[in-house]
């Protein structure tokens, strides 16, 4: 019986010692290489402790975040998740006292001199910073390729009014002016335009309840929109983004706008090199705007093993960490120190612009708005696609902002 | 007597466990779910996820801003969407299921072969399912090129992503419609009920019918659901997700009907043939009749699939398509996304009458036999 027990305690023992973590994310398939890249450079820094890569399948987080909230709500946190920048973490997780402050990591770390502080702005309220950010996408970038381009005369618009311009001349060869995927890319299309539309300071008012839906100057750009949207292919709602940027590579359609994951799809799984195979443009009439979007990790109160979860999330917004997640990733550093030979030749643009550019949030990404109007928004575009009518669509958006308390 | 005791306490506690389960699992939680569909339970961010989330009583707001408020458009799409795909499911499914049962029964060589090849769909997943016929739904590929392989030209339609609704109504006539529709049941119950010995009950069903229908003819009035009037109809998107369901469902109802023929005795058969009966009348007179209560197994079953279906649909266009939604997707969306679990909640009641209106008559009219039995 005795040596039953010590064989228990032993065996306890050894249990305790291979201390494991896991992390919660949505990257699996062609963004899994990258997390695994900053899982090695944690395990490799903290050996003993193996990290379970929890990751649920599903673009942009969807099935993700669901089986997040029932493990929250069913009081089962995982020791850290990956949760959007911005309203995504504030308005959902801060609010409802789910996160631990790490103030005290951004101090330890040094990190208040390397994270731009407007980014930090995004992960902070008055009473604390609530998140680590990994990376910095961009939503507002037009793809294209150069070679045919050139073939079909054209050059890439600088406003959407050249854009309509060229439009029916695209047309008439037959292509697709602009490439267009299932309903949340309409949506990501939306927030590109209604920033050329308004320009970044209005486009921010929308977002802190000043400027109305229904107020002219964002019916203009739901006008913008409808006009937009007739040079778009029909069959845009049984495509996936990846399908779309496909059109654009393969000459059937002239244009896409897609976040800078595009870049990484292209680059990596189409092997294209960037600058001849495609190339890219800020979305017209958005120059010198970034419009930011960024993942990053929290630390769920509750989390099971805290001092871990802590190391880990000191890796992921490390030097080492985001250098070694970023280039596979296909985005870039949210730190101003890194390393960019490690950058390919877009991203080593997109951190130029990072850096001198104005910078937005991204709606539909999680930045600017709470998760409900951002769910629910995706009803508006459907309006707009199925009516045609702007008025209708602006009045429908103002309609959802009263009722979700956008900008309260 | 002691025996007779001893008996029932066994038979208690054998059954005691599964209705423990049960009283939990799922009486226990449908509890909990149309209350939490009576609380405002998400609408305040901070309480949405909170540990331990306040959660304050509201009656019936939930379901009246469902049915009547202006932002709610899609729920309201979703159940027309869903009331035509069960309808045209059913029908095809039935249908088709039927024809391939009588081919079968006829007598053709390999007649396993066939019946295997037709049910195989029925082993797949919903999943699988609309993966596959999204490939082939795709506007410029699989079945629209069939055409041309005949040398004719590529078909234009398009299949999930049409945009094109038909047999469009007003919104607030939803009420009279419904009331017209239980109306006309009422009153076939009724007069069978009539015809029958229960003349009693039957006069009851029929002028609780009468009432109803007069009450739908005028227009229902006393209810107001919109302001203004709101256009809905079948989306011609949803042909592909109905297609895709009948091929997954019908063989099934085939191995369905297939058992229930070879059920009927050859004896019923030749006896009609005797009496000069022809090939169609023998199935319109003995057959067919004798093909009822498996028809109505079979509706019951297909009824609450349809009512519940949500994988396919998500698997074959997405969770925000509207055109092709149904109740199911957004009450998922509404919950886990927008974190407005009173409302998930709120669709999650309304399926579950919609599948009780279903499945309870015909338990009760089941049970009742089997009590005079």
């Amino acid at each position: 019986m005795r040596r039953f027990l010590a064989i228990l305690i032993a065996a306890s023992l050894t249990v305790a010692a291979a201390a494991e973590i896991e992390i919660f994310s949505w990257w699996a398939g062609d963004e899994g290489p990258a997390l695994e890249a900053l899982i090695e450079v944690f395990e490799a820094k903290y050996p003993g402790v193996t990290v379970d890569n929890a990751t649920v399948t599903g673009g942009a987080g969807v099935v993700a975040k669901a089986v997040l909230k029932t493990r929250m709500l069913g009081g089962n946190p995982p020791d850290s998740f990956q949760v959007h920048i911005g309203k995504e973490l504030i308005d959902t997780w801060v609010i409802a006292d789910r996160m631990e402050d790490l103030t005290f990591l951004f101090q330890e770390e040094g990190w208040f001199d390397v994270f731009p502080a407007d980014l930090i702005d995004l992960i902070s309220t008055a009473d604390g910073i609530w998140s680590v950010p990994v990376n910095i996408h961009r939503s507002n970038v037009m793809w294209f390729v150069p070679a045919k381009l050139e073939e079909w005369g054209i050059s890439a618009p600088e406003t959407w009014a050249d854009f309509l311009a060229i439009c029916p001349a695209i047309q008439a060869n037959g292509v697709t002016p602009l490439a267009l995927a299932e309903n949340w890319t309409v949506s990501h299309l939306w927030e590109s335009i209604a920033l050329a539309a308004l320009g970044p300071d209005d486009y921010d008012r929308l977002w802190t309840g000043e400027l109305a839906f229904n107020d002219p100057k964002s019916v203009a750009a739901f006008e913008l929109m409808n006009d937009v949207l007739a040079c778009t292919n029909a069959d845009a709602a049984g495509l996936s983004w990846q399908q779309a940027t496909d059109r654009v590579v393969d000459g059937e359609a002239a244009f896409n706008i897609m976040g800078d994951w595009a870049a990484g799809y292209m680059f990596t799984t189409l092997g294209l090199e960037p600058g001849t195979g495609f190339g890219w443009a800020p979305s017209p009439g958005t120059a010198g705007v970034f419009m930011v979007l960024s993942d990053s990790f929290g630390l769920p109160k509750g989390a099971p093993d805290r001092e871990n979860a802590i190391n880990w999330l000191r890796v992921a917004g490390s030097l080492e960490g985001t250098d070694a997640f970023n280039p596979i990733k296909g985005s870039i550093s949210p730190r101003t120190d890194s390393d960019m030979s490690k950058y390919n030749a877009y991203l080593q643009s997109a951190a130029a612009d990072f850096a001198s550019d104005r910078q937005v949030g991204s709606l539909i990404h999680g930045t600017t708005a709470n998760e409900n109007f951002m769910s629910s928004f995706a009803q508006v575009m459907e309006i707009l696609l199925d009516t045609g009518n702007p008025q209708a669509a602006a009045n429908a958006a103002q309609a959802l902002a009263l009722q979700t308390g956008v900008g309260r | 007597m002691r025996r007779f005791t001893r008996d029932h306490l066994t038979a208690v506690l054998m059954l005691l466990p599964s209705l423990i389960m049960l009283a939990i699992f799922v009486y226990g939680f449908i509890g909990q779910t149309v209350y939490f569909s009576l609380t405002d339970w998400g609408r305040d961010p901070a309480q949405a996820l909170a540990m331990r989330p306040e959660r304050a009583f509201v009656g019936f707001e939930n379901y009246a801003r469902l049915f009547s408020g202006i932002l709610e458009s899609r729920f309201r799409q979703d159940l027309v969407n869903l009331v035509f795909f069960t309808v045209f499911f059913m029908v095809g499914t039935l249908g088709l299921g039927l024809i391939l049962a009588i081919l079968l029964d006829r007598g053709v060589a390999g007649e396993g072969f066939f019946r295997t090849v037709f049910l195989y769909p029925f082993a797949l997943s919903f999943v699988v399912t609309g993966t596959v016929w999204r490939w082939m739904l795709q506007p410029q590929g699989g079945v629209n090129l069939l055409p041309t392989y005949l040398g004719m030209p590529q078909g234009e339609f398009a299949w999930l992503t049409s945009r094109q609704q038909i047999w469009r109504f007003d919104w607030n006539l939803v009420p009279s419609i419904t009331a017209l529709v239980v109306a006309v049941v009422l009153l076939a119950v009724g007069a069978r009920a009539w015809r029958g010995a229960h003349r009693r009950r039957g006069l009851s069903f029929l002028v609780v019918g009468i009432a109803l229908g007069a009450w739908g003819l005028a227009g229902g009035p006393g209810v107001e659901l919109l302001p203004f009037p709101e256009r809905r109809g079948f989306n011609l998107a949803l042909i592909g997700i109905i297609v895709a369901a009948i091929w997954q469902m019908s063989g099934y109802t085939m191995a369905l009907y297939l058992a229930s023929l070879r059920g009927i005795p050859e004896e019923l058969r030749e006896a009609a043939r005797v009496d000069g009966a022809s090939g169609v009348q023998v199935y319109r007179h003995v057959v067919f009749p004798l093909l009822g209560p498996i028809t109505l197994s079979a509706m019951i079953i297909l009824g609450h699939i349809s009512l519940k279906i949500f994988d396919l649909v998500w698997s074959m266009t997405g969770p925000d398509l509207a055109t092709t939604s149904v109740p199911a997707l957004l009450m998922y969306i509404r919950a886990f996304r927008a974190n407005q679990f009173a409302d998930g909640a709120a669709i999650a009641v309304v399926l579950l009458l919609l599948v009780a209106t279903v499945i309870v008559p015909y338990l009760w009219t089941s049970l009742r036999g089997e009590v005079r039995r």
